[in-house]
């Protein structure tokens, strides 16, 4: 209890960060747009196809434009030596990791949902038609991106080639919920009866999710203390 | 000690390998569904399965070095993981040459292939990750770290044929399917070849790890003459 407290206190400072400077989340918006923008000249926005494969298309643009987000995580902490201070406090490394996933969580979801009107309105697709199941899935997956985002935003905070490390590691760990993440999508948005098939994938997310967390939370100390 | 045993080992496994060739070619008849290219697969599974064996050795060592503090396991495990890895692309390139005989093409996005490669990619990302810290207790905890979080994928590659319905076959060999599956004189030349691959690897590690614990050597001399 006292650890998600603290951690709730990190988030909540993040946030309020992010808030007065909406630098993450301006960046991360504007990016999102313009890989949605980008992908129409790929291929025929109103074609069919498009409703079959959307959730590749958004886990993609999630995924890259959360990586501004979680580049900043940490390193907004390094100028004036805060991430040490953070350390010298009574704050508990996992609460500090946890807390860093809430505050790209709560930056990635309005980026996800904008994103998700944009792309509707660009790509004439009606991605409303199961919105509980969408919202679960998004809830799940974007909780993955951002305790993974927040473990090697932490990993390579003190690297020389942090902006080379961080992709080259981060993508390869995120496929496999990425692929959940993009089936499950798929359907629902092309309103595809949801089958024992995506209810695994589902699972998958939620496993996905527990063992990163709990790994991130066991292996904090190892991560933060360098 | 340690080179004598290196020279046991290889040769042990070199002699091994004769004889599986031996028993591949001359004494195994074709298979009835594949013809001759079966014979592929007494190295593209063992090949696998050492592969995965090296990883999890790597992810103890880990969970050693971060327990204990001592940089022989760090060594042991990026030595571990680089040889694992040779076993992992062994195991990607057998594959394919397979696939384009018996499916006719090369490569398929079905998940154990995909998350076959997305392993490589994950653990190629480790070596990279100790080649860009130059201080080595941080390169040793962080690349731990790693390795215990890509291992996550390890899991999801050996199970994925059980999870999901793949192109690539499902398990075939006797510890995971109770027997049946596999005729026990090709069964028998598959373990013979695993327990060969395995000795190579083995020998490989061996004098890797030499080579790292010498280079680990060196950069504490050149620190110190750097101080001095």
């Amino acid at each position: 209890m006292r650890v998600l407290r603290q951690a709730f206190s990190v988030a909540y400072k993040d946030l309020s960060i992010e808030l007065r400077t909406k630098e993450s989340l301006n960046a991360a918006g504007a990016f999102a747009i313009a890989i949605l923008l980008l992908l129409s000249f790929v291929f025929d926005p109103f074609s069919d196809v498009v409703r079959e494969m959307s959730g590749g298309l958004l886990w993609l643009v999630f995924a890259f434009s959360g990586a501004l987000i979680f580049n900043r995580g940490f390193s907004r902490e390094l100028p004036n030596e805060c991430l040490d201070a953070l350390l010298a406090s009574p704050l508990s490394p996992a609460s500090l990791l946890i807390g860093k996933a809430g505050g790209i969580f709560v930056t990635l979801l309005p980026v996800e949902f904008v994103s998700l009107f944009v792309f509707g309105i660009f790509y004439n697709v009606r991605w409303w038609l199961h919105p509980a199941e969408l919202a679960g899935i998004f809830v799940l997956a974007t909780w993955g991106i951002a305790i993974v985002g927040a473990v090697f935003g932490a990993l390579t905070v003190n690297l020389r080639l942090r902006e080379l490390m961080l992709p080259v590691i981060i993508y390869p760990l995120l496929i496999p919920l990425l692929i959940g993440a993009i089936e499950v999508t798929n359907s629902l948005i092309a309103n595809h009866p949801i089958t024992a098939y995506e209810w695994l994938w589902a699972r998958v997310l939620l496993v996905f999710d527990i063992v990163m967390t709990a790994l991130a939370s066991v292996l904090a100390e190892t991560i933060l203390v360098n | 000690m340690r080179e004598r045993l290196s020279i046991v080992l290889a040769a042990i496994a070199a002699l091994l390998l004769a004889n599986n060739l031996h028993a591949m070619f001359l004494s195994l008849p074709d298979e009835a569904m594949q013809g001759a290219i079966y014979r592929i697969l007494f190295f593209h599974a063992p090949a696998a399965m050492v592969g995965m064996i090296g990883y999890f050795v790597a992810l103890t060592l880990s969970i050693m070095y971060l327990s204990f503090g001592d940089f022989k396991y760090d060594s042991l495990a990026a030595s571990v993981i680089e040889v694992a890895l040779a076993f992992s692309l062994v195991n990607i390139v057998t594959g394919s040459i397979w696939a384009r005989i018996i499916w006719g093409i090369w490569w398929t996005w079905d998940y154990r292939l995909t998350s076959a490669l997305v392993c490589i990619l994950i653990f190629s990302g480790y070596l990279m990750l100790r080649r860009a810290i130059d201080e080595p207790t941080q390169r040793a905890r962080l690349s731990s770290a790693l390795c215990i979080f890509g291992c996550v994928d390890v899991v999801i590659v050996w199970k994925s044929i059980e999870w999901f319905r793949n192109q690539h076959p499902g398990p075939v060999l006797d510890f995971r399917t109770g027997g049946g599956r596999m005729d026990p004189a090709m069964s028998h030349v598959f373990y013979m070849n695993f327990l060969a691959l395995l000795l190579v690897a083995t020998v490989l590690v061996l004098i890797r790890t030499r080579q790292e614990s010498t280079a680990r050597e060196i950069d504490s001399l050149r620190r110190l003459a750097h101080a001095a």
